[in-house]
């Protein structure tokens, strides 16, 4: 592998503050994240025309490199591309190149050679698409943009994105609002990629409602309050963001069982009747029912959890759009 | 006011006057932001019959996207009737290369298959690099390469013109 440089600046911006490849939400400034925001906003409208692509990435190579599996986050990145008329190539290298020896570098090396000009990263190594970035900066082709869609337990910027997009469609000003996120924070990058993304945005109340085995350690150093009683938690709140409980969790001592968890952690309408009245309801997805959220308040009026998936694919193509812009 | 340019209200009168026997009384207006939109909303006010309004940004059509890249707050294009088979008339305020009204004739089409597309601009500054004509136009004028020419509308909705360095 050719040498990868180490220059100790994060490769996500260019010399004049624009976003070459888009890896965390941590260290990235406001006024990126809002150009983002509102460049995704004319996006939404397009899944209502009769064409519903637009003609921004004609001829662009976008690479789906998947190490990790994923279905909706891929089959978003795929819509977002293919409405901005990119080429679409998907690649499931977990059950192919890596399962042959090949290391990462050398299997974007010859990505490269087939003329990709952005790949969309998830793998389960956390700075894995930090690397990739790197080692095309390293090599002369910063031209080749990459965007993190989610490494290991560190970051899934584009899916903070769309949550910070979701709520300021709902509240409008974060720096008003009370949020709450419910559930694994201990193994979830989308908790971490929200908490950077809010705090960046100046939110008045950050609070993260989890038991002690599933929290990191010193996490109030991230700028948020901690609250192991939900009831307690959820009081006041105006969004409530709940987190997928991975079953594999239980098996690690983390929790004695899910009906338990339940009970203490999962949403219901009698705990959500605690926030304030108008509060939205948000999840990642996929959703465990009956293990971190109750049908009735995944299904309710406040829950807003299916056009967080609608908003996902313009936030989505608004990263593409501006990443692949031209490097000054 | 600037010897170089047309006074806005008056180009505006002149292209509404020659808009008023010809268009026709069903035609939607459609205003390429921002200067084409002011225009369009104007126009709606002072031609005759229904005139349905939309507004469009053309800069995911543009073909400068990969020079350029695409600019900050683009808005939202908003085509509130039937675009198939209607009549249409697109909007600019200073028809230059072509670029833009090309732009957003790709963009119409993506919204269905118009019956009959004209152009109305405030100003025609020539130096066309597309073959593109205005059907109605306000005013000509020759104003030198390295200036643009800016339509501006203060609080009272009113239209002016300005050159700047481009």
């Amino acid at each position: 592998m050719s040498g990868v440089a180490s220059t100790g600046r994060s490769p996500q911006l260019g010399r004049n503050g624009e976003l070459l490849n888009l890896l965390s939400l941590e260290g990235l400034p406001a006024e990126v994240i809002t150009h983002i925001l509102d460049t995704a906003e004319p996006f939404v409208s397009i899944a209502e025309r009769e064409v519903k692509k637009v003609p921004l990435l004609r001829g662009k190579g976008v690479f789906n490199l998947f190490f990790e599996n994923s279905t909706r986050t891929r089959t978003t990145f795929e819509i977002a591309a293919k409405r901005l008329s990119a080429d679409v190539i998907n690649l499931n290298i977990g059950v192919s190149s890596a399962s042959k020896g090949e290391s990462l570098l050398d299997t974007v090396d010859n990505l490269c050679a087939m003329n990709a000009d952005l790949f969309v990263v998830r793998h389960a190594q956390s700075g894995a698409p930090h690397l990739i970035a790197s080692h095309l900066a390293a090599t002369g082709r910063s031209d080749i943009h990459v965007v993190n869609a989610g490494d290991g337990r560190h970051s899934h910027p584009t899916q903070g994105l769309l949550d910070l997009y979701t709520i300021r469609h709902y509240k409008k000003d974060f720096r008003t609002l009370t949020v709450a996120i419910v559930g694994d924070i201990l193994h979830s990058r989308v908790a971490r990629s929200l908490i950077h993304g809010l705090t960046t945005m100046g939110v008045a109340d950050l609070r993260v409602i989890a038991p002690r085995t599933l929290l990191p350690g010193r996490v109030e150093a991230l700028g948020v309050h901690v609250h192991h009683d939900m009831r307690e938690g959820l009081r006041g709140c105006d969004v409530v963001v709940m987190l997928r409980l991975q079953s594999e969790r239980m098996k690690g001592a983390l929790l004695p069982s899910a009906g338990e968890y339940f009970k203490n952690y999962g949403l219901t309408p009698g705990k959500l009747a605690l926030a304030a009245p108008d509060a939205i309801v948000m999840h990642p997805g996929p959703m465990n029912r009956g293990v971190e959220i109750d049908s009735a308040v995944a299904d309710g009026a406040r829950s807003v959890i299916l056009p967080q998936v609608t908003f996902g694919i313009a936030v989505r193509m608004a990263v593409l759009s501006i990443v692949a812009g031209p490097v000054a | 006011m600037d010897a170089g340019v047309p006074d806005a209200e008056r180009a505006l009168e002149a292209l509404a006057a020659r808009m008023r026997p010809a268009v026709a009384h069903d035609a939607a207006f459609v205003g390429i932001y921002s200067g084409g939109a002011w225009i369009a909303e104007r126009l709606a006010a002072m031609i005759p019959g229904t005139h349905p309004l939309g507004f469009i940004d053309v800069s995911f059509y543009r073909d400068d996207y990969a020079r350029a890249g695409l600019k900050p707050n683009v808005k939202r294009t908003a085509l509130p009737f039937e675009v198939g088979g209607a009549s249409i008339v697109l909007i600019d305020d200073v028809l230059y290369t072509g670029r833009s009204v090309r732009a957003a004739i790709n963009e119409l089409f993506d919204f269905g298959r118009p019956g009959r597309i004209e152009l109305a601009v405030l100003i025609d500054r020539g130096g066309r690099e597309l073959p593109y004509e205005p059907t109605y136009c306000g005013a000509r004028v020759a104003v030198a390469r390295n200036l643009s020419i800016a339509l501006s509308r203060d609080a009272q909705g009113r239209l002016s013109l300005g050159v700047e360095p481009a």
